[in-house]
C-alpha cells in the first residue's frame, strides 16, 4: 500500500491561511490503514486547525468528508454538494486524490494535507518501510523475493558494493545491505550461482525515466 | 560581472555578436571538430559544443571545446542537466574551467527516448533555471551549491540559457526568459527561428517587459538543405515551427540548399535591422557547418570585431 505522512499542521495552516471555510478531504484507501488520512485523522485535523485559528481570532468554518477512496474519480463525485462556499480544499489522501480532487473540482484551491512517502508495508504497529521501488519491471525471481531496486541505496544490480559490512548498508547503521539479504537468501535456497549471472541494464522506459504511465486493459473496459 | 569571456566583451561593447554550432561526433576522433573549428574561425565570435544532442552519446562537449579553443575559437560548452547530478556539474564545470572554456548554456536537455539509449535513466537532478543559479553561486558567492565555500579559483563563466518562443503556452515562454534571467542568465540563445511572425510577438513582449535591456539575447537560425528537412520540422519537431510558405519555397527551388541559404540570410538581416532588442546571431548549420562562412559573409557581418 501506499505510506503517507501528515505534513506539519503549521504548513497546512499556512496553505489555507486566507481561507474562511475549508473542506477536509480523508480517504478510506491505504492513508487509513497507515493512520494517516482515514476519517479519524481527517476530523482531528479539521479541528486542530479550527482551534489554532480560533487562537489567532481568525475562526475557520469546517466541513469534512472521508471518501471511500480518492483515487477512483466516482468515489469524488459525492463532494460536489460539499464544496459550495468553500475557499479550499485540503486533501488528506495521497497525491493521486489531491488531484483527482483539483481535476473535479476546477475554480477550487486543492492542497496537500499528507506528503506520499512510499510503497511498502508495515513490520509492527507504528512502522511502515519501503519495499517496492514501482519500477514496472519486477525483478524479485532473480533476487530471492528482496527489491534491490528500492532496499539498496544504489538499485545496484549485481551487488552488493564494497560499502557493504556487518550486513549494514554504508549510508546507515539503520539500513540493512539489500545485497546481503539477497546473498543470505540465495545461499539458504541453494541458489548462488543464480547470482553469477551479470544482470543486465534495466529498462528504464517501464519506470518514471520513460514518462507518466498508463495501464491499459482493454478486456476490461466498459465502453 | 566581467568574465574573461570574449563573447560577454563583444555583447557588452554593443556589437552584433555571431555564434555558431558544433555538433561532435559519434567516435573518439577530433578531427571532424578541428576541420569545422579552422573553417568557422574568422566568421564567428564563438561556437556552442553541443552535448550529446538529442540524447546521442557523442564525444564529451568538454572534450571538444579543448580542441576548438585550440584551434582558435572561444566554446560556448553546452550542459544538459539530463546526465548529470549537482556533483557531477559542478565537477566538470571546474573541469571545464580549468580547460579554459568561458562560457556555459545551460540547457534541460531532450529526453532519452529521442537518443540511442531509450532505456537509459534520466537525472534532472537540478533542471536548467536551477543550473543557473548553480553557476552564479559559484562564481558571484565563491560557493559550492550545497553553500560550503570555495577557497579558491571559483570558475567565473560568461552564462548563458536558452529560449523558445515556439514552445507552449506561448506568454508563459517570455515570463520564463525574464525566470531565466532573474535566476542570472547573461546572455539568450532562442531556438531556430522559422516562423518570423510569431518571433517577432515574442520579442515585442520581451521588449514591453524590459527583458532585453537586462540579458543579450541572440536570435537562432537554421540554414535548411531542402524541403523534406523544412516538413521534417514542421510535423515531427516537438516546439518547433515551419511556415507553409517556406516549405513551398524550399520545394519549388531549382537549387534547395542554395534557397535554403538565401533564407537564412534574409532573416538574419531582417532580424538585425527590425527586430529591436537581439544583440546577436546564432547560426546553428546542423551537419553544414561550413555554409556558415558564407552565411555571416552575405550578411555583412564579416570581418567579426577583435576582443582583446
Amino acid at each position: 500500500m501506499i505510506i503517507a505522512q501528515q505534513k506539519p499542521v503549521k504548513d497546512i495552516a499556512e496553505m489555507i491561511n486566507d481561507c474562511q471555510k475549508v473542506l477536509f478531504v480523508g480517504c478510506a484507501g491505504c492513508v487509513t490503514v497507515c493512520l494517516a488520512g482515514g476519517e479519524k485523522e481527517t476530523e482531528v485535523l479539521a479541528s486542530s486547525l479550527r482551534i489554532m485559528r480560533k487562537l489567532e481570532e481568525k475562526p475557520l468554518e469546517t466541513v469534512t468528508f472521508t471518501a471511500t477512496r480518492q483515487c477512483d474519480p466516482e468515489y469524488i463525485v459525492a463532494l460536489d454538494n460539499l464544496v459550495d462556499g468553500v475557499d479550499a480544499i485540503v486533501s488528506l489522501a495521497c497525491g493521486v486524490g489531491v488531484q483527482y480532487l483539483a481535476e473535479r473540482f476546477k475554480d477550487k484551491w486543492v492542497v496537500p494535507a499528507l506528503d506520499t512517502k512510499f510503497i511498502g508495508g508495515s513490520t509492527v504497529h507504528g512502522v511502515w518501510e519501503e519495499k517496492c521501488g514501482l519500477c514496472g519491471d519486477c525483478v524479485l525471481h532473480r533476487t530471492g523475493g528482496i527489491c534491490p531496486i528500492i532496499r539498496c541505496s544504489k538499485s545496484i544490480l549485481n551487488g552488493p558494493c564494497g560499502g557493504s559490512q556487518y550486513g549494514k548498508c554504508e549510508i546507515s547503521k539503520d539500513v540493512d545491505c539489500a545485497w546481503q539479504l539477497i546473498y543470505d537468501r540465495m545461499t539458504a535456497l541453494g541458489k548462488l550461482d543464480k547470482l553469477m549471472e551479470i544482470q543486465p541494464p534495466k529498462d528504464w522506459t517501464k519506470s518514471r525515466d520513460g514518462g507518466p504511465r498508463k495501464a491499459v486493459r482493454e478486456d476490461v473496459m466498459i465502453d | 560581472m566581467k568574465t574573461e569571456s570574449k563573447l560577454q566583451q563583444i555583447l557588452d561593447s554593443g556589437q552584433f555578436a555571431v555564434t555558431a554550432e558544433i555538433g561532435p561526433p559519434k567516435h573518439s576522433s577530433a578531427e571532424g571538430i578541428r576541420h569545422h573549428a579552422h573553417m568557422l574561425k574568422d566568421y564567428v565570435d564563438a561556437t556552442n559544443i553541443t552535448d550529446n544532442q538529442t540524447a546521442i552519446v557523442r564525444l564529451s562537449s568538454i572534450a571538444a571545446g579543448v580542441h576548438i579553443l585550440d584551434c582558435g575559437i572561444e566554446p560556448i560548452v553546452q550542459m544538459t542537466c539530463r546526465d548529470r547530478n549537482r556533483i557531477a556539474m559542478q565537477s566538470d564545470l571546474m573541469g571545464a574551467y580549468s580547460l579554459g572554456m568561458r562560457n556555459v548554456l545551460c540547457l534541460s536537455g531532450d529526453h532519452q527516448k529521442f537518443g540511442n539509449h531509450p532505456t537509459s535513466k534520466n537525472v534532472y537532478d537540478v533542471d536548467s533555471m536551477q543550473l543557473i543559479q548553480l553557476l552564479r553561486r559559484m562564481r558571484d558567492e565563491k560557493m559550492f551549491f550545497s553553500g560550503e565555500e570555495i577557497k579558491e579559483h571559483e570558475p567565473r563563466f560568461f552564462i548563458g540559457a536558452v529560449a523558445n518562443p515556439f514552445a507552449d503556452p506561448f506568454e508563459f515562454r517570455v515570463a520564463r526568459l525574464e525566470k531565466k534571467v532573474e535566476a542570472g542568465a547573461e546572455f539568450i540563445q532562442t531556438q531556430c527561428i522559422f516562423d518570423m511572425e510569431r518571433f517577432e510577438r515574442f520579442m515585442e513582449m520581451v521588449r514591453e517587459r524590459g527583458i532585453d535591456e537586462r540579458v543579450h539575447i541572440l536570435a537562432g537560425v537554421t540554414p535548411l538543405k531542402g524541403w523534406r528537412a523544412a516538413k521534417y520540422i514542421q510535423t515531427s519537431v516537438s516546439g518547433m515551427i515551419v511556415p507553409e510558405e517556406m516549405v513551398q519555397r524550399l520545394k519549388n527551388a531549382e537549387d534547395p540548399k542554395k534557397e535554403g541559404v538565401e533564407i537564412c540570410i534574409e532573416q538574419i538581416k531582417y532580424i538585425k535591422e527590425n527586430v529591436k532588442g537581439v544583440h546577436g546571431v546564432h547560426i546553428m548549420a546542423i551537419a553544414w557547418e561550413e555554409v556558415v562562412p558564407e552565411i555571416v559573409e552575405r550578411c555583412g557581418l564579416y570581418p567579426r570585431p577583435k576582443a582583446n
